[in-house]
């Protein structure tokens, strides 16, 4: 913390910027008497705030016959209150000129507005009605579950990629609550009542389980007042302790073969179980992560584009990620799309690709432009605001913190290419791996 | 509670003044048009470079617009399509091409800095003007084109929208699929590709549209760097105009799914219509609002049909298009049809009552500022300005219209435009579901 704007040395203009310089990543912090934290990021560049809460709820707290209660919930969260019954509330958030909706993902429940900066107490005031106020009934969730079970159509059961997914998540993630989607099985989605939605708001909506982010052109102080004389009068309830099955370390190299009759074109995906920044042990872990997915996947430069879809053309596609963002361990991920249908090729080449992570010292060159790519990328990330605010959320709620972004660049500029080195031969072992393969119904294996 | 509410919704939108972008305009020395609004408050830079190279150039060789701009940045006289994303990727920058049927697109984000913007303008500069079209690329991009559109055909999405673009607009060049089709992207060579970029990315056939943090000397110095190696080219003759369907049509795709996909609705009107504005505000109440939209309402909210039902308009540089879509659970796809179609006929036959008029004029107007809250949006904004020859104030503009419209301009312009007696309908679910329904 006492790096002077770490996140911004890069750019030495940017420090002379009244408005960024107060602290790091300039964001505020507050908490109110009843246990809700207020997190404010000023970005004045236009006359617009937005405004997400939080919730530390999602389809990873959710157990057996509950899969898909956080994301059912969500939706529930729009049928109204007594003061504001069903509809009101888009009604009023549309007529001020403001945009909301909401998302549920498997560490959080969040939802937003986007406004004119003037609007911000309307926003606040509807947020804190439905925070504490809401109403659940059996006419509405009939409804809404139509809604839900038609969202799962379109987005999985109807899609080969969307059951291919499913099928992958559920061995990737052995023994925790990221096996199941978040959109939760149908059989689930069918069953729940009342009060099954009645409790989950009990259990979780609570202040002290919420994070308001507001993100634009106001004033924290301001922001902290607004958010005192909304929610600062809901009494909050202990948030109850979240329990998460011992995960089996290491799983063990799992592999799904799909055979999908609507799919046209073989794909490959391949995870790691790697820690996140929440849980993992060293705190450059994640980093290092970050820049090996960069050095192999940061752009059509890097290794996977240069020598898999390039070079040996062995891929159409090919790509890494990893999402430092979780509150339970994440995955390094690698996928590709065989050019000519043969999957285990493409599947050697990214083995060999790792293989090289481990045995190789990453050039100089390579590992300058990760980096620069990073850091640039983390900068250009501060032309939306809306991501701005995700990302602050998206921090605290899966038990990271803010204060992560005001480490990111020293963290980033401080890996050597044997901190990657290791890294990769750490975490990137085949005891941690899966492996999934989608294939049209009539081809040959093809692993 | 709600005494708050109404004390804050006389707060008007005053603070949209704010957001008036400054646009600078000029042409380059070979003519290539330059639109540049200067943004200092973040250290980064945004160009895009727009061409009247999009699909609806492709004539008779569907994706070809598409082949030579996925192309653009693979090689050189001097340097490969890696050494080329190297060159941009070790200063931080992002490049990317992309193409649709009006427009195609070379776009650069990248950090002001002069020792980190500099070398990549030149880069980007000299990758444009000196683009060989390496033949084992050409190779290699078609085949992955190819694989694209196999994958495609296992998605009701894409299989639905296809048709749809068929169905409306017939022979017309807007017809063609800007990712080509199976039969056509296997006889796309490389001669036809550089012919393509010979004659359509030349400089009068360019829009140059920069945001960031420059002063306007460098913004006229980058724009010439990227534009002066360009042909000055000719002209390109004027596309056909769209001619509208003759008769109402429903297209059955058969599909197995649990669902079926819908998509209604026929050619718009091309940008610069007057009755656009009315079109707008006709399709944001009917279904281009989210939650609040009368089809979000009565599909969604009511009836639990469907998790997404809406409507869009859109223009180009010839009619763009109106659609409803939604997709529905099998066995209730009648009654959506119903739904949706009735909802249209009702606002065009009894025009919008006068409290979803305002409530929609209110959320058009009152969400002015965020129209332009970013670089990215800005840029999008400034490069369709000069691409179309809007009026630089063209959002003020748009909301003064939006602000003194009537509910008589709104069915006037939906009666003129849009007639359900020449829309397509486009279905695309298992047969036996699909051929139950007109």
């Amino acid at each position: 913390m006492t790096a002077r704007n770490a996140l911004f040395a890069l750019i030495p203009a940017l420090i002379a910027t009244p408005g960024f310089a107060q602290s790091q990543s300039g964001v505020s912090e507050f908490t109110l008497d009843n246990g809700m934290q207020v997190l404010v990021r000023p970005d004045h560049r236009a006359p617009v705030v937005v405004s997400q809460v939080w919730y530390r709820v999602g389809s990873s707290y959710e157990g057996r016959g509950q899969t898909g209660l956080s994301h059912l919930f969500e939706h529930m969260m729009f049928k109204g209150t007594e003061a504001y019954p069903e509809g009101r509330f888009s009604e009023i958030i549309s007529r001020e000129g403001g945009r909301e909706n909401a998302f549920t993902g498997r560490d959080f429940s969040a939802y937003f507005e986007v406004m004119a900066a003037d609007r911000l107490p309307i926003a606040l005031e509807l947020e804190a009605d439905r925070m504490a106020n809401l109403q659940i009934n059996e006419d509405a969730l009939a409804t809404e579950r139509q809604v839900v079970l038609e969202e799962r159509r379109l987005r999985t059961d109807d899609r080969p990629e969307g059951r291919f997914g499913e099928r992958y998540a559920a061995i990737a993630h052995p023994a925790t609550g990221y096996a199941h989607p978040i959109i939760g099985w149908a059989d689930d989605i069918r069953q729940f009542d009342v009060a099954d939605l009645e409790g989950w708001y009990q259990q979780w909506y609570t202040p002290a389980n919420a994070t308001l982010v507001v993100a634009g052109d106001v004033d924290p102080q301001a922001v902290h007042a607004l958010a005192q004389q909304w929610f600062g009068d809901i009494p909050s309830r202990d948030v109850p302790a979240v329990y998460d099955a011992e995960s089996l370390s290491p799983p063990g190299e799992r592999r799904l073969t799909y055979r999908d009759a609507q799919t046209q074109v073989a794909q490959l995906r391949m995870g790691y179980s790697v820690p996140s920044l929440a849980t993992a042990q060293a705190a450059s872990d994640p980093y290092a992560l970050l820049m090996l997915a960069s050095v192999l996947d940061g752009g059509e430069g890097a290794r996977l584009a240069e020598e898999m879809v390039r070079g040996s053309e062995v891929a159409a596609a090919a790509g890494a990620g990893y999402n430092p963002m979780t509150r339970l361990d994440s995955e390094f991920s690698l996928f590709a799309v065989p050019s000519d249908g043969d999957v285990g090729a493409v599947e050697s080449a990214l083995r060999a690709q790792i293989q090289r992570l481990q045995d190789e010292l990453i050039s100089d060159e390579a590992l300058e432009r990760a980096r620069s790519q990073l850091l640039a990328d983390h900068l250009f990330e501060l032309d939306s605001v809306f991501y701005q605010a995700m990302q602050i959320g998206m921090l605290e709620s899966t038990g990271a913190g803010w204060e992560t972004l005001d480490a990111f660049e020293q963290n980033i500029r401080a890996l050597t290419a044997e901190d990657l080195q290791a890294a990769a031969q750490r975490y990137l072992r085949a005891e941690q791996l899966t492996v999934g393969v989608m294939l049209p119904e009539q081809s040959g294996d093809g692993a | 509670m709600a005494a708050g509410i109404m004390a804050w919704a006389s707060v008007s939108a005053s603070a949209g003044g704010a957001m008036e972008a400054d646009i600078q305009q000029w042409q380059t020395n070979n003519g290539a048009k330059v639109l540049f609004v200067a943004r200092h408050e973040l250290p980064i830079v945004d160009v895009q470079m727009a061409f009247d190279a999009g699909s609806a150039r492709d004539g008779d060789s569907a994706g070809l617009a598409r082949l030579t701009n996925h192309l653009l940045l693979d090689g050189t006289s001097a340097l490969d399509a890696g050494e080329i994303a190297r060159q941009f990727e070790r200063y931080g920058a992002r490049v990317s091409t992309n193409s649709g049927r009006d427009t195609a697109e070379v776009s650069l984000r990248a950090l002001s800095e002069a020792a980190r913007l500099d070398p990549v303008i030149t880069n980007l500069a000299d990758a444009l003007a000196d683009a060989r079209f390496p033949t084992d690329a050409v190779e290699r991009v078609r085949q992955q084109m190819r694989l694209g559109l196999e994958q495609a055909q296992s998605s009701p999405s894409d299989l639905a929208e296809r048709a749809f673009a068929q169905g409306i607009y017939g022979d017309h060049p807007y017809a063609s699929p800007p990712s080509g089709t199976l039969d056509s992207v296997l006889q796309l060579e490389r001669e036809a590709v550089v012919a393509f970029h010979q004659r359509h990315y030349t400089a009068s056939n360019a829009t140059i549209a920069i945001v960031g943090d420059l002063e306007a000397s460098r913004a006229k110095a980058i724009a010439e760097q990227l534009s002066s190696k360009l042909p000055t080219g000719k002209a390109l003759p004027e596309l056909p105009e769209v001619r509208l369907p003759t008769s109402a049509q429903t297209i059955r795709v058969p599909f197995q799914a649990e669902q079926t996909h819908v998509l209604i609705g026929q050619p718009s009107v091309r940008r610069g219509d007057e009755t656009y504005y009315p079109l707008y505000m006709a399709n944001h109440m009917l279904g281009g609002s989210g939650l609040t939209s009368i089809l979000a309402e009565r599909m969604r909210e009511e009836r639990g049909l469907s998790y997404s039902s809406g409507s869009r308009i859109t223009t180009g540089a010839r009619r763009g298009r109106f659609q409803m879509s939604t997709q529905v659970r099998n066995e209730a796809l009648a009654e959506a049809l119903d739904v949706m179609r009735g909802s249209f006929v009702e606002l065009r036959d009894e025009g919008p009552n006068a409290e979803r008029l305002e409530a929609s004029r209110r959320n058009i107007t009152g969400s002015f500022p965020l129209q332009l809250d970013s670089n990215r949006d800005l840029l999008g904004y400034v490069s369709s300005i000069g691409f179309h020859n809007l009026p630089h104030d063209y959002l003020a503009q748009f909301i003064a219209r939006i602000e003194a419209m009537q509910a008589s301009q709104v069915t006037g312009a939906l009666n003129a435009q849009l007639n359900p007696a020449q829309m397509i309908t486009v279905l695309v679910g298992p047969e036996a579901t699909i051929n139950a329904v007109d």
